[in-house]
């Protein structure tokens, strides 16, 4: 099939950014979505253009690291996909495709499609942990976890820290992100000592890196490529106000 | 080149417990003073840079990706073992440790593996300290399931993320030390070389992947955990940005590498469908549990698989080997398929594919509980392929998953260069000639939480503060070369995309060194090697500048590094004339086309020297010992 992309292209952090058009033809739709852009750049490569800079890595949906705005969706119109799980049998022979970055202020363009995402590493940083160091530990079967909790635990970890709640968030919030973490610890015991303190470090820290306030519009749910509940998010509210009212 | 692995003696239970005994210590107040630098922040560089800052040591840590949580590790699926035996099933550390050294075909240490064995148990307490949302059963202890060259159930696993889970783990782990100073992190940073001066490995030259900007760091040691190559075969189930150059570049300095021609080919992964194809997906091992393998008992049959009746189905898997069924290794799975497909019994559209079938097991189980273990695998395949596998059986193909070569390293984890330690997949340590399932997060995270923090503390000891710091000459040296490569491969303007070319060099790999080796396909591609590599520098084509973020340029840099492994990968898998585990050559097989090792000749590591542009390495050998079990013919039947 031929198809048309319109893509964001900015060569670096500080440059201003524009989009340009370019047509591609022969794509097949047993190509994923980043095989498609590989091609393009192959083309562009014997141009003598710059290639189209994006982020990838594992293209099996589990790294976090692809992070495309593919017509206004982030991660595409796939359902519970990242976008290198996108196939082009998706699309029809004609159309045209938008691609952009994750748009957030707390996400710099470092180049093209590719953004800094590194404010969610330093929200981890916060207090995304148990707190504890190499050795020493008990026996794993000393500490029993009921299976619902472990599954909801599961849930919540299954995160990949892509950050398409962000991009998909009117108010670019990274709630859903720091929900996820907290839900995960807040349902294990192991979670359990640090519990009221990590959710409002890693609050702290998530307005301190620029992201917005939540206002439950739940975007971020429908984005996310692991469907992560937002029943995350109203659990967070608890921990964080009463880690408030505790003083803790 | 001297190759001292520097194992203990005595009863094999109690030489690493010994060892650490024996080995000395830097005492808290001088820990402070000592810099490490880990590349690679996967289960391996991640467990050690957080563990070691955890003692007290400055620690450096390097990633290429853009953050330490996107490491490969992270890929992981089926689950990692231990010898907990929980399921009162009759395991025990030496049952672990004997099925790993059966599994490798005789091509491993006895100390290295049964220490593995030993420190398995510690990593699941570990990682359940850590959080880490492992599968457990309704009465809320850990459930554990059975997985390939094993019979009993010792795989602790969460869904079908088991390597997700671990990594983060080890990531939270790491971000606690960066949160309290302890780890220095420098993510979108790939290392360009390795400093050595007067034999010892100082520092490292690195490259900051979006500025462009070269920088040095010393340091009194280097710890590479920078992963395989399983990406010289261009397809591979490995992470497009993996790739051996920090490996590659420390063989050039001095490192020797070890056993290169082992490289795992696992069963299981989605065929391939088109020329465009960037990578192959794997489909978790754990399939292998409840999917029966199978193909048309008649060569050409086009039937659709629900069409072909029982009796005209060969489950050649449960044929073959009774004992074992659909559970043998990898590499016996992966020979296995070959051969149906080779007697034109292959399915798909391309006939390079065998069935991995559920119906029996949604059958048995209900499509629920099957969808419960599985189905993020199953939702995985159905993207790919479009087709339903709750209704349609799997098609499965075997591809480059996994290298068991790579740095040699003694009992220490510490290379051929005094101070260069070499962990995880990066080393060549514990697995033979052919990994089992669910031992590779069992490896990264033993070196990185369990082992390198004693032996690390023993060589710092030891060899005390290097005292060379980044105005040092040789470090000046080192950046001279660098820019030098990096000068070469900007200048290249010819036609064509680093990337095209490394799909080229990966077919030879494929053809000449993949699944089945012979000597003459070994000769003849090494008789390409030289054109190929001509080829490459006079077509390549590097758009863009090195002071910027310039994808091209970093793809460039690894498969010019191919080129030249490649030729050392050859000749180790020529200079093998014998089959073991991953390593098949066809003149070496029985007379039922199993594998046929030669342990009169061949029972040792090969390491290879390099010694210098234009010349052939030079091979050495570490002959291996076996005290405790017999090398015996490995079956499964």
């Amino acid at each position: 099939m031929n198809i048309t992309l319109k893509i964001w292209r900015q060569k670096s952090a500080g440059a201003k950014g524009r989009f340009e058009t370019y047509s591609l033809s022969d794509v097949l739709e047993e190509m994923s979505f980043l095989e498609m852009l590989d091609v393009l750049n192959e083309q562009l490569l014997r141009e003598g253009k710059d290639p189209v800079m994006f982020d990838n890595d594992c293209r099996e949906g589990i790294c976090g690291t692809c992070s495309l705005v593919i017509n206004g969706e982030p991660h595409g119109p796939e359902r519970a996909a990242t976008v290198c799980q996108l196939y082009m049998r998706k699309f029809e022979n004609g159309d045209t495709i938008t691609i952009e970055p994750w748009r957030a202020g707390a996400f710099p363009v470092l180049r093209d499609l590719a953004v800094d995402r590194g404010a969610l590493d330093r929200i981890i940083q916060s207090g995304g942990y148990v707190s504890v160091k190499t050795g020493g530990t008990p026996d794993a079967n000393s500490i029993p976890v009921a299976k619902p909790d472990a599954e909801l635990a599961m849930d919540a970890a299954s995160c990949i820290g892509c950050g398409a709640c962000v991009a998909a968030c009117k108010n670019a919030s990274a709630m859903l992100f720091v929900a996820a973490k907290v839900g995960q610890l807040a349902h294990l015991p192991q979670g359990q000592p640090e519990r009221l303190p990590r959710a409002r470090a890693m609050v702290a820290a998530m307005d301190v890196e620029g992201f917005g306030a939540c206002s439950n519009t739940y975007d971020c749910e429908a984005a996310c490529p692991k469907e992560i509940s937002v029943s995350f998010i109203q659990e967070l509210h608890r921990d964080f106000r009463k880690g408030l009212l505790a003083g803790r | 080149m001297k190759l001292d692995a520097g194992t203990p003696s005595g009863p094999l239970e109690t030489r690493w417990m010994r060892h650490r005994e024996e080995m000395k210590l830097v005492n808290p107040a001088n820990k402070r003073k000592f810099r490490v630098l880990v590349v690679g922040s996967g289960l391996g560089g991640g467990s050690a840079a957080a563990s070691l800052a955890g003692l007290g040591y400055h620690v450096g840590c390097f990633c290429l990706q853009d953050s330490p949580r996107r490491a490969h590790s992270i890929a992981a699926q089926g689950g990692i073992n231990a010898a907990k035996n929980y399921p009162n099933d009759g395991d025990s550390i030496w049952r672990l440790f004997y099925d790993t050294i059966k599994g490798g075909d005789y091509r491993s240490r006895e100390s290295n593996v049964y220490r593995l064995a030993e420190v398995s148990n510690e990593i699941i307490d570990q990682c359940i300290a850590q959080g880490v949302p492992f599968a457990r059963e309704y009465g809320g202890l850990l459930a554990n399931r059975s997985f390939g060259g094993a019979q009993v159930s010792r795989t602790f696993y969460a869904r079908g993320q088991t390597g997700q889970q671990l990594l983060l783990g080890a990531y939270s782990a790491l971000s606690r030390q960066i949160h309290l100073g302890a780890v220095s992190m420098h993510p979108r940073t790939e290392m360009l070389d390795l400093v050595v001066k007067d034999g010892r490995a100082v520092g490292i030259v690195t490259r900051n992947v979006v500025t462009g900007e070269l920088e040095s760091w010393a340091g009194d040691a280097v710890v590479l955990a920078t992963g395989g190559y399983g990406n010289i075969y261009y397809l591979s189930t490995n992470a497009k940005a993996s790739n051996m150059s920090a490996c590659f570049r420390a063989w050039k300095r001095g490192a020797g590498m070890a056993n290169p021609c082992f490289v795992q080919i696992h069963p299981t992964c989605i065929p391939m469908s088109g020329e465009y194809q960037s990578k192959l997906t794997l489909m978790s091992e754990s399939l292998r549990n409840d999917g029966r393998v199978w193909v048309p008992k008649k060569a050409g049959d086009t039937r659709a698989p629900g069409d072909i009746p029982e009796d005209e189905r060969d489950y050649y898997l449960e044929r073959r080997y009774p004992s074992f069924g659909n559970l043998v290794p990898r590499d016996v799975a992966s020979r296995a398929a070959k051969m149906v497909c080779d007697e034109g019994r292959g399915v798909g559209k391309t006939g390079l594919g065998v069935y991995l079938d559920f119906a029996e097991a949604i059958e048995r189980l209900g499509e629920g509980a099957v969808r419960e273990r599985y189905g993020n695998l199953f939702h995985m395949y159905e993207e790919i392929t479009d087709e339903d596998p709750y209704k349609v059986p799997m098609r499965i193909y075997p591809a480059i998953h996994y290298t068991m070569g790579g740095l040699w390293v003694d009992y220490n984890l510490m290379s051929t260069i005094p101070g260069l330690h070499v962990i995880g997949e990066a080393n060549f340590s514990d697995h033979g000639a052919n990994r089992l399932g669910a031992s590779a997060l069992m490896q990264g995270l033993a070196d990185g939480y369990f082992v390198l923090p004693y032996t690390m503390g023993h060589w710092l000891a030891t060899a005390g503060p290097s005292g060379i710091a980044t105005d040092d000459p040789a470090f000046a040296a080192v950046r001279r070369e660098v820019d030098a490569r990096i000068e070469r491969l900007v200048a290249a303007d010819g036609t064509r995309s680093a990337d095209s070319l490394h799909r080229e060099l990966g077919k030879l790999m494929w053809n000449a060194c993949g699944m089945s080796r012979t000597a003459e396909g070994l000769k003849d591609a090494l008789a390409k090697l030289p054109g190929m590599r001509e080829e490459f520098w006079k077509t390549l084509k590097v758009p863009g500048s090195g002071e910027e973020f310039n994808l091209n340029l970093e793809q460039a840099g690894r498969v010019a590094d191919y080129y030249d492994f490649a030729e050392v990968m050859f000749r180790d898998a020529l200079a093998r004339e014998e089959s073991s585990g991953g390593h098949f050559r066809d003149e070496f097989q029985t007379p039922e086309g199993e594998a046929l090792r030669d342990d009169e000749n061949f029972s040792h590591v090969s390491v290879w020297e390099y010694v210098g542009a234009d010349k052939a390495p030079t091979m050495h050998k570490e002959e291996l010992s076996f005290e405790f079990v017999t090398p015996t013919t490995r079956s499964y039947k």
